[in-house]
């Protein structure tokens, strides 16, 4: 197993922020449409961490015009140009799933106030 | 075609040059001796008789540390004979390794699948079974009928019925090499190989 976790070692990333499930984040994504590159912001909840070296991934909940949006990126992809943490979240578990299902209060994550 | 014996190491994910995520497998192939080289003249056919991973006496039965030593090779674990289309001066005791392949370039592999046991005509000839619903009873993953009645009064030979599956030798073609490492001896493929972690498996090009 250790000569594949060297496989794309090089390709890791450290400059990402320490990010948690529960946080809010902004991804900034390089989308290529032709031969244009532009930036798109996506910011959600992380509801979900998974994997390990080159293979993580998170994913990011959204509630866009009213319909939940999930979306899966790869933590170490070169197309993430950067991560904010908006704000940090307060969460009692590892996976968020339950957000799927809540409604109005209980969709909320509380804050993590930090000192 | 001439090739290399490997391992196969195992499964994961690099990011290629615009970003997208490729599958690969990691393989740790060669270097591998030329044991024995066989010639038209002599064998009726041209092939080379590769060696791979060296080990101590005690690792291996006398006649293959006999043929080994015939030919004044380092005593290998594994041999396999790979097929010339046309004759190739290669000589015994030259030794290839990974740097004969290039990124991108097209090989096949050949290997051992994984042993599935015992299983049924669904998973082992892709028969679609019956319905779920519709009045079907007692009878969801069956072969259905297997023949006639008084004529022939028999099962036809060949007849696809269930049976063991796997550990067959399977070849997959038009396999891309995504990178080479020469230092560690490793090369990845795109997509997945047959055969379970540490099986021996053969990768071969068109020289």
């Amino acid at each position: 197993m250790d000569i594949i976790h060297e496989i794309g070692k090089e390709q890791l990333r450290t400059d990402h922020p320490d990010f948690n499930v529960g946080d809010t984040v902004k991804i900034h994504y390089r989308i290529k449409e032709g031969s244009k590159e532009r930036i798109q912001i996506f910011q959600g909840i992380i509801i979900r961490k998974r994997g390990a070296q080159i293979s993580k991934t998170f994913t990011v909940r959204k509630i866009s015009n009213g319909i939940g949006v999930e979306r899966i990126f790869p933590t170490h992809s070169p197309l993430i140009k950067q991560i904010d943490v908006v704000r940090f979240g307060r969460v009692r578990r590892a996976k968020l799933f339950y957000l799927r299902k809540a409604k109005g209060k209980a969709a909320r994550v509380k804050e993590k106030k930090r000192y | 075609m001439i090739g290399l014996i490997g391992r196969k190491i195992g499964m994961t994910q690099v990011f290629d040059k615009d970003g997208k995520r490729i599958t690969v497998t990691v393989v740790q192939a060669g270097p591998c001796g030329v044991v024995h080289r066989k010639t038209v003249e002599k064998h009726g056919y041209d092939a080379v008789q590769l060696g791979y991973e060296e080990v101590t006496e005690k690792k291996l039965n006398k006649p293959k540390i006999g043929h080994l030593k015939k030919h004044n090779s380092p005593l290998y674990r594994y041999l396999k004979e790979f097929r010339l289309k046309e004759y190739k001066d290669i000589e015994e005791g030259e030794v290839f390794d990974v740097s004969m392949f290039v990124e991108n370039e097209i090989i096949e592999i050949t290997g051992k699948s994984k042993g599935k046991g015992f299983t049924g005509v669904m998973k082992r000839h892709g028969f679609h079974g019956f319905k779920a619903t519709h009045g079907v009873h007692e009878s969801y993953r069956g072969p259905g009928s297997i023949g006639q009645c008084a004529t022939p009064a028999r099962v036809f030979k060949g007849k696809k019925l269930p049976g063991h599956k796997g550990v067959e030798q399977i070849s997959i073609f038009n396999v891309k090499v995504v990178k080479v490492d020469i230092e560690k001896n490793l090369i990845l493929v795109k997509g997945a190989v047959p055969g379970h972690r540490n099986s021996i498996i053969r990768l071969r090009k068109e020289m």
